[in-house]
């Protein structure tokens, strides 16, 4: 039995003890659920499984105390009203913030971070990692771990480009539709149907073939696709908003629609608006990486993550992992994203009771 | 009627009842150690006003705690010899409903509208195996019975929505009865009816008790009501006990101040003010209305409304009083007739009234909750119609909003910067009434304005709009259901039923006979504090001239009657 084994059980059983003796419940259960598992696997997989258990309980536990630490920082950094809110944070939305935060630093400070060029070509193609690339070389021979960060900058930048632009469309005509009502609801509401009865992929494949790909055309596109989803939400929230007597008050008093809808309806609707904001971006980020593992998103040589995976994809029957990274990059930030809406889905209908 | 507490078991022991509700990150006492002993057979009433903690120990006698709050552990709850505290949930489970059952507030929104209402009642019987589906049935038809509901064979098989608010609350009565429990606890079962429909549910609920001699907890903040159903009365102010007694010596000889106050409301009574040397301000003549396609909800009303007087619109739900509100202000332009205002035909729909004319027609809600923007600052909401009407800004709308809030009797430095939600009822009332108050209107429609707070608050709104009207020459249409706050307040007095004027005159007319059938069937439902009320009107008029059924004898071209005559 190697050294390894022997510690690993002897740590995880002083942790299940201590947390048995001081009355942690839930702490003493992960835990020692924890050493029975590695139990079964290490008496079948023998000490290989066990390192990978190993691995992955440790990266969970990282993740962990990087998301308490970072929570703990923000709560302290932020004003009193701000922090009472993040208390009741649970950690995965710490986790999907930290996340969130990276992304944006990674992206914001692309051209200090990243080693090399976007485009520059430095070594051979497929070459390996070594201590000069951290990822080693695509197709090309171009740095990986820079083409990766530069790709935050687009590949983000592009998903909440277009996201934004869908909501204040979406959400604008949504208020309109909900306050107005009668044939202008109507209208609108056929419209969106026409949209959101097309397949969405074939819609944005359609668009890109006939405008040809470019940014511009991309962020359209998508946002059209988009804006019907965020319409029908706004127009049911706001639906439920309008029958109010607060609402009948202001209509009496003789305000026009843009007073009702900027001060009255609108912030009694945000809360679910914010937590559609993140659902949506994540889907918009999706497609719009789809779009360029097809080909037709964002066109090289500007570094994107669905590209790149497309790039690169020869090298998985190499059994390298490398194409992988750009995608572990889109599903990190999905699940980062995701982590964070759902805790402020939780908050906007706590509110409600 | 005085009760031994000697004769029979204590079912329900209460002792040092402590219940804590999460907030601001720490645990705070709702419930600061409440003892409650409850015998078999004897009822109790638990009076407070919102906020006292009546509906969480009702809660607490089934053992359980709404999310967010717990039940302190020193506190003990024994049911029949059972510590409900420390109980499994199972077990605790396994009495609801089969010995221990609950009436709630709103009937309507308690029952499933997808499944008939017998399905509902036999759910218990059955789950329990009390009885087969059958027999759960028949004993739910002969429940009906004895409630009194219409056609007791047919009505358990319509659905909810298909029978009238009353009547539900009777069927879920017969519902809590289905097992027979122990104990039944109503939280506040009529406080959401008219009084014509509560008589009936109070004499239904009163037999059917006494019938299985079942205890109950009665929760209500009606004090009238609780005289005629309680044979204990338990007084609470803020999760803590004020006093405890029998509801005769309760009712003529409270001991402590709080308790004296309480029976005090409602002696507030305005001096009645005459229409001599007044202009008639709003003068609604002829008028049909009706929403879309349906049927006509007012059929030829009119009246007049005088500068400076208060006109109170009476009658059931339903019976076009809001509507009536709704024509005025032109939210529901009418079929046929018009409105004037001072003699100039008003335009029927608000959208084409130009500012003057809507600044000078204001209107309180009832619900403040649902009439104040929860995501607006205090400030803004009086402050808005101060500036859109008379465009005042910077310090000029400030001190405005200041004047305002003064008038209303709220300090302005605390209130200026908050939002709604963190007001009380009756704070959010008067932010509702300096809305009104901000657009130096001539006129304000008050629907239903104290109907949803405690009778303090009410009597404290009551007070100001009086005060008001006096300082600022205000006309008010007073929409209620509240015979009481019609005596307190009223000038004159509208009496509507199915969308028609019965009767109209002033206030103190109106409370003398002759009366109209409807306004005499009206007067004698509301309650009085004499606990021998309900028996003694029992007596004298018989169930069947009573309530719903009794109103639906009359005819609003009767004519006028002496009370001796009913």
């Amino acid at each position: 039995m190697s050294i390894f084994v022997i510690a690993y059980y002897s740590l995880l059983l002083i942790a299940s003890c201590l947390a048995a003796f001081y009355n942690q419940r839930s702490a003493f259960l992960l835990v020692f659920s924890l050493t029975l598992v590695s139990f079964i696997v290490g008496i079948i997989g023998g000490a290989d499984a066990l390192k990978f258990i190993a691995a992955i309980a440790a990266a969970i536990a990282l993740a962990a105390m990087v998301s308490y630490a970072f929570r703990e920082f923000v709560i302290i950094i932020v004003s009193n009203e701000m922090a009472k809110e993040l208390r009741t944070a649970p950690l995965t939305a710490a986790f999907g913030m930290f996340v969130i935060f990276t992304y944006a630093i990674a992206g914001i400070f692309a051209p200090w971070i990243a080693p090399f060029g976007e485009a520059e070509v430095i070594a051979s193609a497929f070459a390996p990692a070594d201590e000069n690339m951290l990822l080693g070389a695509d197709q090309l021979g171009r740095d990986m771990f820079s083409r990766l960060i530069y790709g935050t900058r687009n590949s983000v930048g592009l998903a909440l480009t277009a996201t934004l632009l869908a909501f204040f469309v979406g959400a604008f005509l949504g208020l309109l539709a909900a306050t107005k009502g009668g044939f202008l609801d109507n209208f609108l509401g056929r419209v969106a149907d026409v949209i959101m009865s097309i397949p969405s992929l074939i819609f944005a494949l359609l668009m890109l073939s006939i405008f040809g790909p470019s940014m511009p055309v991309i962020i359209i596109a998508v946002s059209i696709i988009y804006a019907p989803r965020v319409f029908r939400l706004t127009r049911a929230v706001a639906g439920d908003v309008v029958v109010m007597d607060y609402i009948e008050a202001a209509k009496l008093r003789g305000e026009g629609t843009w007073y009702l809808i900027r001060r009255e309806i609108l912030p009694n609707s945000t809360a679910p608006l914010v937590a559609e904001f993140g659902l949506e971006f994540c889907f918009v980020f999706l497609l719009v990486a789809g779009l360029s593992f097809l080909g037709l998103g964002i066109q090289p040589p500007t570094a994107d993550w669905g590209s790149m995976v497309r790039e690169n994809a020869t090298l998985i029957s190499f059994g390298e992992i490398t194409p992988l990274i750009p995608a572990a990059a889109i599903a990190l930030l999905t699940v980062g994203v995701n982590f964070v809406v759902d805790w402020m889905l939780h908050r906007s209908s706590g509110l409600k009771e | 009627m005085p009760y031994d507490k000697t004769k029979k078991d204590v079912l329900l022991k209460i002792r040092n009842l402590k219940i804590q509700g999460y907030s601001d990150e720490s645990w705070v006492d709702i419930i600061k150690g409440v003892d409650l002993t409850l015998h078999r057979g004897e009822v109790m009433g638990l009076i407070g006003e919102s906020g006292a903690g009546k509906s969480t120990i009702g809660a607490a006698a089934m053992g359980y705690a709404r999310d967010g709050t717990r039940i302190s552990e020193d506190s003990s709850i024994e049911f029949d010899g059972m510590e409900l505290t420390t109980a499994t949930e199972g077990e605790r489970r396994a009495l609801r409903g089969n010995r221990i059952a609950y009436v709630a507030q709103s009937a309507a929104a308690s029952f499933n509208p997808a499944h008939k209402i017998i399905d509902q009642h036999t759910e218990g019987p059955l789950q329990y195996r009390l009885k087969k589906r059958m027999e759960a049935q028949e004993d739910a038809i002969d429940l009906y019975n004895r409630l009194r509901l219409p056609n007791p064979d047919e009505i358990g098989f319509r659905y909810p929505h298909q029978v009238s608010g009353g009547q539900l609350q009777r069927a879920m009565t017969a519902m809590a009865m289905s097992c027979r429990p122990d104990l039944i606890i109503f939280d506040e079962p009529t406080t959401a009816l008219d009084v014509t429909t509560q008589i009936e549910v109070l004499a239904a609920i009163r037999d059917i008790v006494d019938q299985f001699d079942t205890a109950a907890l009665y929760i209500t903040h009606d004090l009238a009501v609780v005289a005629q159903m309680a044979d204990t009365i338990k007084v609470l102010l803020k999760g803590e006990e004020v006093e405890e007694g029998s509801t005769a010596e309760m009712m003529s000889n409270p001991k402590e101040e709080y308790t004296k106050s309480l029976w005090a409301v409602r002696s507030f009574k305005s001096p009645q003010r005459s229409r001599e040397g007044r202009d008639c301000l709003i003068s609604v003549k002829n008028v049909d209305a009706a929403y879309s396609a349906g049927p006509k909800i007012l059929d030829d009303i009119s009246f007049d409304i005088y500068e400076g007087m208060t006109v109170a619109v009476v009658g059931e739900s339903g019976s076009g009083k809001s509507t009536a509100a709704r024509v005025i202000t032109g939210l529901l332009p009418p079929q046929k007739g018009e409105v004037l205002f001072k003699g100039e035909p008003f335009p029927a729909d608000y959208r084409n009234r130009n500012k003057e004319q809507l600044r000078q027609c204001q209107m309180i809600y009832q619900m403040a909750d649902t009439a104040l923007n929860p995501k607006v600052k205090i400030s803004e909401i009086i402050g808005r119609p101060a500036r859109f009407y008379s465009g005042l800004k910077g310090a000029a709308l400030k001190a405005r909003v200041d004047e305002l809030l003064d008038l209303i009797e709220l300090e302005p430095s605390q209130y200026y910067n908050r939002y709604p939600p963190e007001l009380s009822g009756g704070q959010k009332q008067r932010i509702g009434i300096a809305r009104a108050l901000a657009a130096e209107p001539s006129f304000i429609v008050c629907d239903e304005v104290t109907s949803a707070l405690d009778q303090l608050v009410a009597e404290g709104i009551l007070r100001l709009l009086d005060r008001l009207q006096d300082e600022l020459n205000l006309a008010y249409m007073f929409i209620t259901h509240d015979l009481a706050t019609v005596r307190s307040i009223a000038d004159e007095v509208v009496v509507m039923q199915n969308g028609k004027v019965v009767e109209q005159g002033p206030k103190d007319e109106m409370f003398k006979p002759p009366h109209h059938p409807y306004t005499d069937l009206l007067l004698s439902s509301v309650p009085e504090m004499d606990p021998d009320w309900l028996t003694t009107l029992l007596e004298e008029r018989g169930l069947e001239n009573l309530g719903e059924s009794a109103s639906k004898q009359i005819d609003p071209e009767d004519d006028k009657i002496m009370p001796s005559d009913a």
